[in-house]
Parts: structure tokens; C-alpha cells; sequence
């Protein structure tokens, strides 16, 4: 094993994965899972900025009060194109498919994923999936929000709804295959020593959404199945005009839908774990109740979803039973909190660029976690629900908590992944400008919801307009510190500093192996003698 | 815990004989197989979920309509069902042969074996397509769109000599709904029927769907058998292949009585 010492100049190793080979071809047809979650994440680079302009052209419209930029048509296909490129184009995968894909099996100490063609098909059926999207784009837009609900969707709007339908169900499959590569891998292609015990947290919390995944995701897409079939045919399964129940829809596609969410959040815990305890420099506090949280996360994920329909109509005691499932999820979100901040108690606390977006994440995930327990009161939710109020708290999960984890996950393992650091300042700059223009622009959406303005309008009445400007204000911050990434990164592609194997110190078979590893990961299959995160007793030495 | 794992560099292995099948990833025939299998497992718990989220609405609307539904299910062919049911066991006991002549290494027979459960699932989709035109000239096809409406209500010619019992069915107020008002109960009747059709063209459609997908594996496989890619040391594909079809089986062991047996005593009887 090469160790690199930090007094010498580290230098690029000679043969890696990105230069093994060379050409489109060995691009496109690549087994390699360090090669597919390159291209996941340019293409979810895409996708990502895509659904940006969406929430900037929303974010435009809003800074008045009258709805003067877009017709109202308009601005409900803005939202659902929004909607549908983040969740389904570029949070869903984000985590899972870019750092998991490149990651996990290194982690593991494999030399790819269990299903190497799986996983290449998996990229392709997303594209596909993606092409499908892009059609309903350009081919008007859709404009029943990313929601879908019947009878709206399958009986009264006019535009492109089967397209896109079709496209979410075949995206789902992209998912559900990296889903399966993933627990399989993890089951099976374990290097000697490691233990389930000594999985990294990072691992644990993909495993978990891995479950989701695969037991969730089917369900919506059989649920899009039939959507389509009652859109094009008019069968009449959850149209009430034909006899169907639209309260139904609203189950199955929440069934799916609310574990997502924690499909998507959950590998952002998995980094936050990560970053936290390597920039502590401290063993992780309470390892197991970390990494048997994501798993009660992913079961309590499945039993709550008919939060989202309170008011829907559904029976009283029901909507009781479901609250108090909700508010059950708190308990092992909390229990990650908590054990993050105690790992940072009393530790040699560092603030590189992925540990400011660590501490971003546990502030703004627990802010946006505690207004989901208001949300999950069954008396007020009657007042808040359909609410910017909702908007914002989705929102501190889903940017602060997950793309905030997601992209300071980059910044880490970026040396990792390209053999060259990315230029400290301007990223913690951009780390810093991304947490006020994140606030700036979603503060304000807690009071505007709760003073009772509506999502999904494009005007509002006047006395709304102050904390609007300032939420339209926020969202040109925000797009700055989401730019300054993109510039720096592909900067440091060519002239970044040489990273070297192991440029933070940090333990975990990912650091033992070169930056970037070679196309089969080790040089000498890794065995595994130590706990996970073994730091303060030897430097940065949990493997031999 | 640990699958166990030489010390060796990544270009070397230690079994005696490297295997053409093995995969550079893995360190042995075992861990590919043992692999593959548990994703095929991995694999079917997706595809129960799909369905099962299909059977659970089915289920909501047995309970609220049950005397549609009864009235649905009477009016499509139980010996149909049955044969085709039978067809699908046999297919699936020609289907483990396949498995079994693989892994002896024998390939005639592997080849027999999973042409002759081609041919027998290619019979269940044509008796499948025999029913579905039954339906459509029995005008049972839901929607206003391809069926030209439901019954009564949509334009369809009730005068239709081949028109089922359903609109019998609803033209006796004895049985269904308030007889002061029969039209508006038939109508009800109707459009919930319609809902029963709906689902069993979703399900046996799904089921047919995987049918066609398993045609398209056996193609593969049988193609494979051939060159004699299969024997004791390597026949995972044959077993997976399988279990694929052992699943799409099951799936219509429980598809048959939910959608052709609801009650059918007291209409028999």
C-alpha cells in the first residue's frame, strides 16, 4: 500500500480509471461503476440546472404581487416541470446513483458492483426516462404538478401527461435497478473483515434507501400504469365520474411518494456521517444507533403516508393513527442529530469545505424536520397545509438538507474522484453564500405560509410582496453559490492540486486506494482488522 | 459473515480452472452465482410489489362493488381460465426439466425442454387473446374510447346476439339495486362492471406482458443451451430464467380465482 506523506508533493498515479482507456466507446460502454457515476453525474448536473432555471423563472414571477410574467397556464407548467426535474431527474438519483455508484463498492472493498451491466443499463434506462421528460417539455409541458392527482390528470388538463407519465415509470426503473445493485453488493462482495459492523455509515444509509427503493418504487409505477391507461382509455380506476375513487390515487402514489423522501434524504445522511466524523476527528458517537436509524427510518418511511391527505377526506381515526406514525419518524432523525452533534463534542473540530456544508445540513435539516412535526398535527395542518408553509419545509429537507449533503459529498470525495483538490477559498465561499441565499429564500416561505398564502398561484394579494422580494431576492443568492461549484470544479479538473491518496486524513478503504483508483479499485484485495472510523488512535489508519 | 476472499492480485485467481462464465468482479463461480440468485430474489420482491399494489385496488373495489364484480366475472369463460391454467403448471413443470437437464450438462434435452415451455406459454397468450376478443365482441371493453362505450351507455349494440349475461344481469331489479329506479341502479351497475373490466385488462395485461418478456428470456436461453454454454459447473441463467417463470406462474395462480371465480356457485348452482 502507498502511503502518501504530506511533507512530499503527492503525484498522479500513472494508470487509473480515467485514463485505462480512452474514446466515446469506452465511455458509453463502460462497466466500470467509477465511470457510470461520472456520467450520472453530468447528467444530473443537467438536470439539476434545468429544474434551476424552472425555480427561477417561479422565483421571477413572485416578485409582484399581480400575475404579470406568465399566464397562469404557464406558471402551473413552471411548478411541475420544477418538481418533476428535481425530484425525479436529479434528487432521487443525486446521492445513490453519483457518490454511492462511485463509492460504495471502494467502500467495500469490491471491485465493482455486483451487476456491472445492470448498473450501465440502469444509466441508460435514465436517459431514456430523461428524453421522455424532455419530450413532454418541449412538447408543451405538463401542468398538473409533480403530483399527478385524478381526476385533474387524468381528465381535465390537456397537455402531455401519458409522455411524462411514461417517462417518471422508466426512470423508477433506473432506480430500482441501482436499488438492487446495491443491497446485493452489499450483501455479497464484502472484502474479508468487514464486517456488517464495520460498515461505513455512509453505506448503512444507502443500504436503507435501497430498501425504499425497491419496495417502493414499483408501486408508483404501477400507479403511473394506470394513470396512463385511464388518461388514453378512460378506465375509470380513480376517475369518480366512471365510478373509480380519486382518494385511492392519492395512497398508492403517497405509498411511493413519501418513502422518496426519504430516498432522497437519507444518503445525504450517509455523507453527513461521513464528513462529520472525519473533519471531528473522533470516533462516530454511537455508530450502531446511527446505522440501525436508517434502517428504522426506511420502515417507519412506509407507514406514514397518508400525512399528505388529512385533508382528503380520509376517516378521523386514520389520519390519528398516521400522526402519530409521523411523528414516530422524528424519533430516529433525531437520534442521528444528536449523535452527529456528539461526535463533534469535545473533537478537533476542522471547517473544510464539506464540514461547513455538514453543519449547514444538521442546522437546516432539523429546522426543516421540526416544522414537518407541525405539519403532521392532524389541527394544524387544516391551517398550514397547501401553504407556502409546506413549500418551505420541503424545501429545508430537500435543498438544505439533501442537496446541501449531496453537494458538500462532492467536495469530498471530489479529490477521491478526479486525483485533484478543488481551491478551498472560493469553495468555502461558495459554501457560505449557498447558506444565505438558501435562508434568505426560504425563511420567508415559513411566515408567508403560515399568514396563509397558497402555493401554486402566480399572483398574490399585496401584503405578501415584501417577504416575496426577499424570497426572489435569496433565490439569486442561492444560484451564485450553486454556480461557483460548477466554475471551480471544472477549474480544478486541469489545474487543482494534485489531491494524493488520502488528502483529509481520513479512514475508510475508499483513502487507502489512489486518487482516482484504478479501474479495479485495489491494487491488493484490502482486509479489514479495525472498527469504522478509527480516528485519534493512529492517524488515518483504520486498514493494513 | 464473510464470503472468503484470496489474497491474490486482481489479474490472478486461485481455482484450479477459471471458469469462461466468471465475471472479473467476483472471486469465484460461487459468489457470481450465489450473487445472481439473491438478485433474482431481490428482483421478484419489485415484481410483487408492482402487482401487489395492483391487487390491493383490485381488493378495494371487490368489497365496495361486490355484486359488480360478481356479475363481471360470471360473464368471462371459466373453462377457458381453466385450461389456460393448466397450461401455465405444465409449462412450469417443463420449465424445472430445463433447470434439471442443465445442470446434468444435458443439452438435448435442455433445448427440448425450454422450446416446449415456449410453445405452452405461446398457447396460454393465444387462449389469452381468444379471450380478449371475446370481451371485445361482447362490448366488455371499458372506456369510452376503444370499446365505443360499455354496454348500454356508450353506444354499444346491446342488440348484439353475443352480448354477455351483465346486461341481463342489470335488467333484473330483483337483484341489483332499488327496483323503483332500475335504470339508475343498471347504470351504477354498469360503470362498476366497467371497473371490474378494468381490472382484469390490468392484470392479466401486466401478467400477459411479463409472459412476453419471459417468451423473449427463453429465446435467449434456448439459443444459449445450444452452443452448450450450460452444465454442472455453470447453469445459474436456466435457474434464474426459472424462477422468472415460476413467479409469472404464481402470479396467475392467484390471478385466476380473484378475477374468474368470484362466486361462481350461486350462479351454477
Amino acid at each position: 500500500m502507498s502511503t502518501a506523506v504530506t511533507t512530499v508533493k503527492p503525484v498522479m498515479p500513472a494508470k487509473h480509471y480515467l485514463n485505462d482507456n480512452y474514446g466515446i466507446r469506452s465511455w458509453l460502454l463502460t462497466k466500470d461503476h467509477k465511470r457510470i457515476a461520472v456520467l450520472y453525474l453530468v447528467s444530473i448536473t443537467f438536470f439539476f440546472f434545468l429544474g434551476g432555471i424552472f425555480a427561477a423563472l417561479i422565483r421571477l414571477e413572485l416578485l409582484t404581487p399581480q400575475g404579470d410574467l406568465f399566464q397562469s397556464d404557464t406558471y402551473n407548467k413552471l411548478f411541475t416541470m420544477h418538481g418533476v426535474n428535481m425530484i425525479f431527474f436529479f434528487l432521487i438519483p443525486s446521492v445513490p446513483a453519483v457518490l454511492g455508484n462511485f463509492i460504495l463498492p471502494i467502500m467495500l472493498g469490491a471491485k465493482d458492483l455486483a451487476f456491472p451491466k445492470i448498473n450501465l443499463m440502469s444509466w441508460y434506462i435514465f436517459i431514456i426516462a430523461a428524453l421522455f421528460s424532455l419530450a413532454a417539455l418541449v412538447s408543451g409541458g405538463v401542468d398538473t404538478g409533480w403530483t399527478f392527482y385524478t381526476p385533474l390528470s387524468t381528465g381535465y388538463v390537456r397537455t402531455n401527461v401519458i409522455v411524462m407519465a411514461v417517462g417518471i415509470l422508466i426512470a423508477g426503473f433506473s432506480s430500482i435497478f441501482t436499488g438492487l445493485n446495491f443491497i446485493v453488493t452489499v450483501h455479497r462482495m464484502r472484502a474479508p473483515g468487514m464486517t456488517w459492523g464495520r460498515l461505513p455509515l455512509f453505506v448503512w444509509a444507502n443500504y436503507a434507501a435501497s430498501l425504499i427503493m425497491i419496495l417502493g418504487t414499483p408501486v408508483i409505477a404501477i400507479t403511473l400504469i394506470l394513470v396512463a391507461l385511464e388518461r388514453g382509455f378512460h378506465i375509470g380506476i380513480f376517475d369518480p365520474k366512471l365510478g373509480g375513487d380519486p382518494v385511492l390515487f392519492q395512497h398508492m402514489f403517497w405509498f411511493y411518494s413519501h418513502p422518496a423522501v426519504y430516498i432522497m434524504i437519507l444518503p445525504g445522511m450517509g455523507v453527513i456521517s461521513e464528513v462529520v466524523t472525519c473533519f471531528s476527528r473522533k470516533r462516530v458517537f454511537g455508530y450502531s444507533f446511527i446505522a440501525f436509524s436508517s434502517v428504522a427510518i426506511a420502515v417507519f418511511g412506509f407507514v406514514v403516508w397518508a400525512h399528505h391527505m388529512f385533508v382528503a377526506g380520509i376517516s378521523q381515526y386514520s389520519a390519528m393513527v398516521f400522526s402519530l406514525l409521523s411523528f414516530a419518524v422524528a424519533i430516529p432523525s433525531a437520534v442521528k442529530v444528536f449523535n452527529w452533534t456528539a461526535t463533534m463534542y469535545k473533537g478537533s473540530v476542522t471547517l473544510e469545505t464539506p464540514m461547513l456544508y455538514a453543519l449547514a445540513f444538521i442546522g437546516l435539516f432539523t429546522i426543516g424536520g421540526l416544522t414537518g412535526l407541525f405539519l403532521a398535527a392532524l389541527g394544524m395542518d387544516v391551517h398550514i397545509h397547501d401553504t407556502y408553509f409546506v413549500v418551505a419545509h420541503f424545501h429545508y429537507v430537500m435543498v438544505g438538507g439533501m442537496v446541501t449533503a449531496y453537494i458538500g459529498g462532492l467536495h469530498f470525495w471530489w479529490p477521491k474522484m478526479t486525483g485533484r483538490m478543488y481551491p478551498e477559498a472560493p469553495a468555502k465561499l461558495a459554501a457560505l453564500i449557498t447558506f444565505i441565499g438558501f435562508n434568505l429564500t426560504f425563511f420567508p416561505q415559513f411566515i408567508l405560509g403560515y399568514l396563509g398564502m397558497p402555493r401554486r398561484y402566480h399572483s398574490y394579494p399585496e401584503e405578501f410582496q415584501v417577504l416575496n422580494v426577499l424570497s426572489s431576492a435569496g433565490a439569486s443568492v442561492l444560484a451564485v453559490g450553486f454556480l461557483l461549484p460548477l466554475i471551480y470544479f471544472l477549474w480544478s479538473l486541469k489545474y487543482g492540486e494534485v489531491a494524493g491518496d488520502n488528502p483529509w486524513n481520513a479512514t475508510g478503504l475508499e483513502w487507502t486506494t489512489t486518487s482516482p483508483p484504478p479501474t479495479h479499485n485495489f491494487h491488493e484485495v484490502p482486509v479489514v482488522t479495525e472498527e469504522p472510523y478509527a480516528y485519534g488512535e493512529e492517524e488515518g489508519s483504520g486498514v493494513h | 459473515m464473510v464470503k472468503r476472499r484470496d489474497l491474490v492480485s486482481t489479474n490472478q485467481t486461485t481455482t484450479t480452472e477459471h471458469h469462461p462464465a466468471l465475471a472479473h468482479h467476483f472471486d469465484n463461480m460461487e459468489q457470481q452465482q450465489g450473487a445472481s440468485t439473491f438478485g433474482m430474489w431481490v428482483f421478484m420482491l419489485t415484481e410483487i410489489m408492482m402487482f401487489g399494489g395492483l391487487f390491493a385496488a383490485y381488493l378495494i373495489y371487490r368489497l365496495k362493488y361486490y355484486d359488480a364484480f360478481k356479475a363481471g366475472s360470471t360473464s368471462i369463460s371459466v373453462s377457458w381460465g381453466f385450461a389456460n391454467t393448466l397450461v401455465l403448471i405444465a409449462s412450469s413443470l417443463t420449465m424445472a426439466l430445463a433447470v434439471w437437464a442443465a445442470q446434468r450438462g444435458d443439452r438435448k434435452k435442455q433445448v427440448t425442454f425450454l422450446i416446449l415451455t415456449m410453445i405452452l406459454g405461446a398457447v396460454f397468450l393465444g387462449v389469452k387473446a381468444k379471450e380478449y376478443k371475446d370481451k371485445w365482441e361482447e362490448c366488455h371493453i371499458p372506456g369510452h374510447v376503444i370499446g365505443k362505450g360499455f354496454n348500454t351507455w356508450g353506444g354499444c349494440d346491446v342488440n348484439n346476439p353475443k352480448l354477455g349475461n351483465i346486461a341481463d344481469e342489470m335488467r333484473d331489479p330483483k337483484e341489483h339495486g332499488d327496483p323503483s329506479i332500475p335504470e339508475v341502479s343498471a347504470i351504477q351497475t354498469a360503470k362498476q362492471t366497467e371497473i371490474f373490466f378494468s381490472f382484469y385488462f390490468a392484470m392479466t395485461g401486466l401478467h400477459a406482458f411479463h409472459m412476453v418478456i419471459g417468451l423473449g428470456l427463453l429465446t435467449w436461453l434456448t439459443l444459449r443451451a445450444r452452443s452448450g454454454e450450460f452444465g454442472p459447473a455453470y447453469y445459474t441463467p436456466v435457474e434464474l430464467g426459472g424462477l422468472y417463470w415460476h413467479f409469472v406462474d404464481i402470479v396467475w395462480i392467484y390471478l385466476f380465482p380473484l378475477l374468474y371465480l368470484i362466486s361462481r356457485h350461486q350462479h351454477h348452482g
